[in-house]
C-alpha cells in the first residue's frame, strides 16, 4: 500500500505543475489589473506605467511565472493590492473557515445519502425507493444558489434560527467552547443547504451499485450457505456497493469546492470561496492565482485520498 | 429399497416476463435417494439451473407451485428464516462460474469460514479456522494456510471452483447440487475438479444432483439420469438404461450427439435447433414436436405424459414407438429396396 501511495503521490506533481502554469496564464489573460481601476484617477498614467514595468508585468510570462511558483513553493504568494498585505496571511484563516465548512458539508452529505442510497437500492422499485429517487432528481435539477438563498430566507431571515452571515459571532475568545459552538452554528446552514443538493449523485450511485451488486453470483453464494437477508447485505452487498463511492469521493470535493463559491457569497461565509469571487471583481491578481490554486490543489489532493482510500479497501487494488 | 432424500412433486417454477408468468420448469417430478447421484441433463436454456435454484429456494422473483420435500418436509415456499437452517448445512450447492461465486473483497478462509460459523458459533475462532483449513486440504489446494489469506483474485478458476466446493461442503450437507460445476473450466481442469467431486461423493455418501450436459461425466458419475426439455423432464431412468436404450427422440439425439465408446459417431441424426425462449415455447400441444418436423403431425399427442415403461424407466410420449430418424427410414427404404 506504501509502494502503491507513494507512487500515486509522485504524479500528483506534474499534476500541479500543470495546474499552476494553467491558473497563472489564465490569471494573466484577465482583462485589466488590479491599478486600472483602483488608483486614484487623478494619478498620470505615465506613473502608473511606471509601476507596471517596476512590477515585472511586461517581463515574459516564464519568467514571471518561474518568480512567482518559487515563492509558492515556499509559501509566499506575494502580497494583495486590496489588503496590503501578505496574501498567505489573508488566506489562512479563510482556509480554516472553507475546511471546516466543507467537512461539515460531507459529513452531511453522505450522513444523507448513504442511508437513502442503500434503502432505495435494497428495496428498489417500490414506493420507498420512488420518494428517494425522486428527493434526488430533484436535487439535481435545483441550481443550488436559488435553494441556497431560499434556505437562507426562510431559515436565517423569516424564522431567524441560524445566523445569517459571517463564520463566528464577534467579540466571542478564540479557543473557548462558545467560540467553537459558534462557529458550527455559523456553518450548518449553509452546509446542510449544499448537502441537501449534492446528496443526488452519491444516492444515484449507491442505489445502483446495489441493484448491480445484489444480481451477483457471490450473493448467491452466500445465499446458499444459509446467510439471512441482512448478513448478505451487511457482509457482502455494502462493501462491494460502497466501494465506488469511495472512488468518488475525489470527484466529490471538486463539486464541493464549486459549490463553496456560491455558499460562500451567498451566506457572506468568510472562506476561500467568497475570498475568490471579491478577488476577481477587484483584480486582487495574487490572491486569485493564490486561491484557485489551492482549490486545484485540493481536487487532486482530492483524487489522491480516493485512490488510496480504494487501495485500503480494495484488494484487487492493493495487490497491484 | 432406497431412502428418499429429495421429492420434487409437480414443481412449477414461473418468471413474470412482461406481466405475464411463463414457466422455466414445468410439472417436473423428481427423486433424490440418499447416496445417488441424479444427473440432470439437456441443452442450454431448458430450465436445469431454474430447477436448482428454486430447490435451493434461491429464486428472488419467481413463482414456485407443487412440492418440494426434503426429508419428507415440504421446503418449497417456506420463510426464508427456515431455509436459512437448511442451506449450506444440509444442502450445499456448488455453482457454475468459479470467477463471479466468489466475493472478491472477503478473504478465501472467511468466505468458507462463513458457512461454518452460519451453522455452528459454537467454534472458536482458531478451530473455526482449522477447520477451513481442513477444508482446503481436503478440496486439494496446496498450501491451505497461505491461500486462507488470499483473495479470489489471486486464484486460478480451477481453484477458486475448489473454493466454492469447499464451501459448499463445509458441513457435509445431505445433498449437493452441482449446476454445470465444469462447464467454465478448461479441459484439464474439469476432469481434475470431477475426480473432487467423484472423491467427495464416495466419502459423504449425500445425495447429489449433478447438473452438466456432458455425456461422459454422466457415464463416470451418475446413477439415474433425467433428461430435461423445454422446463419438462422427457425421460428418466438408470444410467445403463438411458446409455443403452434412450426411448425418447430428444434423448436419443442427445445421447448420440456425442462419440460413442468406440470413438465413431452413430450414423444417427442430431436434432437441429435451440430450445426457444421461455415467451416463445408452445405452451399447448408438445413441446418438442418443432424440433422434429419430419415427422407426422398426426403421431403427436396433445399433451404427451410421462409413461412408465419400465420399473423407473419413464419416457414422455407413446410416439417412441413409432418414431424414427430421418437415417432411419432412410436405412428401412433402402434394405426395403434390396
Ligand atoms: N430470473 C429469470 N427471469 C426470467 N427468465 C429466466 C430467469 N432465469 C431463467 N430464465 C429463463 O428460463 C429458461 C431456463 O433457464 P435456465 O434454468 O438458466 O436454463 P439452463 O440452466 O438449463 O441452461 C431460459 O429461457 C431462461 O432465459
Ligand atoms: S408428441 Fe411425442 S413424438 Fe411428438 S414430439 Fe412430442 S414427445 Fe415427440
Ligand atoms: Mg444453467
Amino acid at each position: 500500500m506504501w509502494k502503491f501511495s507513494l507512487r500515486r503521490i509522485m504524479i500528483m506533481i506534474p499534476q500541479l505543475i500543470v495546474l499552476s502554469i494553467f491558473i497563472f496564464v489564465l490569471a494573466k489573460m484577465m482583462p485589466g489589473d488590479a491599478l486600472s481601476g483602483q488608483i486614484d484617477p487623478n494619478i498620470d498614467p505615465e506613473r502608473i506605467e511606471e509601476i507596471r514595468v517596476q512590477m515585472g508585468w511586461y517581463d515574459p510570462w516564464h519568467e514571471q511565472y518561474a518568480s512567482w511558483i518559487g515563492g509558492v513553493v515556499t509559501g509566499d504568494f506575494g502580497d494583495s493590492f486590496r489588503f496590503k498585505m501578505p496574501v498567505t496571511e489573508i488566506i489562512s484563516q479563510r482556509i480554516v473557515n472553507s475546511f471546516w465548512l466543507s467537512l461539515v458539508t460531507l459529513i452531511l452529505t453522505y450522513l444523507i445519502a448513504i442511508p437513502l442510497g442503500i434503502t432505495s437500492g435494497r428495496y428498489n422499485d417500490t414506493l420507498r425507493d420512488q420518494l428517494i429517487q425522486g428527493y434526488s432528481y430533484l436535487g439535481f435539477a435545483t441550481p443550488l444558489f436559488i435553494f441556497a438563498l431560499v434556505m437562507l430566507w426562510v431559515f436565517g431571515f423569516k424564522l431567524g434560527w441560524f445566523p445569517t452571515s459571517g463564520s463566528v459571532t464577534p467579540g466571542l475568545e478564540p479557543g473557548t467552547f462558545d467560540y467553537f459552538m459558534s462557529k458550527f452554528y455559523h456553518l450548518l446552514l449553509p452546509a446542510l443547504s449544499m448537502a441537501l443538493i449534492a446528496t443526488y449523485n452519491t444516492i444515484l450511485y449507491l442505489r445502483n451499485e446495489i441493484v448491480d451488486t445484489k444480481q451477483k453470483d457471490f450473493v448467491l453464494t452466500a445465499k446458499a450457505k444459509g446467510a439471512s437477508e441482512t448478513r448478505i447485505y451487511n457482509q457482502h452487498i455494502l462493501r462491494n456497493s460502497l466501494l465506488p463511492i469511495a472512488a468518488f469521493f475525489g470527484y466529490e470535493i471538486t463539486l464541493l469546492i464549486g459549490g463553496s463559491i456560491f455558499i460562500e457569497n451567498i451566506f457572506g461565509y468568510p472562506g476561500m470561496g467568497q475570498l475568490l469571487v471579491e478577488s476577481v471583481t477587484l483584480r486582487d491578481y495574487s490572491v486569485v492565482t493564490a486561491t484557485t490554486l489551492l482549490f486545484g490543489a485540493a481536487s487532486v489532493l482530492g483524487a489522491l485520498l480516493s485512490d488510496i482510500i480504494l487501495s485500503i479497501v480494495d484488494p484487487r487494488i492493493r495487490i497491484k | 429399497m432406497a431412502e428418499k432424500l429429495l421429492e420434487i412433486k409437480n414443481l412449477k417454477t414461473s418468471f413474470r416476463i412482461r406481466d405475464e408468468y411463463h414457466a422455466a420448469v414445468d410439472d417436473v417430478t423428481l427423486t433424490v435417494n440418499k447416496n445417488e447421484v441424479l444427473a440432470i441433463v439437456g441443452e442450454s436454456g431448458c430450465g436445469k439451473s431454474a430447477l436448482a435454484f428454486s430447490i435451493m429456494g434461491l429464486h428472488t422473483r419467481a413463482k414456485i407451485e407443487g412440492n418440494i420435500l426434503f426429508k419428507g418436509e415440504d421446503i418449497a415456499n417456506v420463510a426464508p428464516s427456515k431455509l436459512n437452517k437448511l442451506r449450506g448445512k444440509n444442502m450445499g450447492m456448488i455453482f457454475q462460474d468459479p470467477l463471479t461465486a466468489l466475493n472478491p473483497l472477503m478473504k478465501i478462509g472467511d468466505q468458507i469460514g462463513e458457512a461454518i460459523l452460519l451453522h455452528n458459533n459454537t467454534l472458536s475462532k482458531s478451530q473455526r479456522r482449522e477447520k477451513v483449513v481442513n477444508l482446503l486440504q481436503k478440496v486439494g489446494i496446496p498450501r491451505p494456510e497461505h491461500v486462507f489469506e488470499q483473495y479470489p483474485h489471486e486464484l486460478s478458476g480451477g481453484m477458486r471452483q475448489r473454493v466454492v466446493i469447499a464451501t459448499a461442503i463445509a458441513n457435509e450437507p445431505e445433498l449437493l447440487i452441482a449446476d454445470e460445476p465444469t462447464t467454465a473450466l478448461d479441459v484439464t481442469i474439469q476432469s481434475q475438479i470431477l475426480d473432487l467431486i467423484k472423491d467427495l461423493k464416495d466419502d459423504m455418501d449425500s445425495g447429489i444432483v449433478l447438473i452438466t450436459h456432458d455425456l461422459g461425466v454422466v457415464a463416470e458419475m451418475a446413477d439415474r439420469v433425467a433428461v430435461m426439455y423445454a422446463g419438462q423432464i422427457v425421460e428418466v431412468g438408470d444410467v445403463l438404461t438411458l446409455f443403452e436404450e434412450p426411448l425418447h427422440p430428444y434423448t436419443r439425439s442427445l445421447f448420440n450427439s456425442i462419440p460413442n465408446a468406440h470413438g465413431t459417431q452413430d450414423k444417427l441424426h442430431v436434432i437441429q435447433g435451440i430450445v426457444p425462449a421461455l415467451q416463445n415455447l408452445p405452451r399447448s400441444g408438445c413441446r418438442f414436436a418443432p424440433r422434429i418436423p419430419w415427422i407426422d403431425e398426426a403421431a403427436h399427442e396433445e399433451q404427451p405424459i410421462l409413461h412408465e415403461v419400465k420399473p423407473g424407466h419413464f419416457v414422455r410420449c407413446t410416439c417412441y414407438k413409432h418414431f424414427k430418424f430421418p437415417e432411419e427410414t432412410k436405412e428401412e427404404q433402402h434394405h426395403g429396396v434390396s
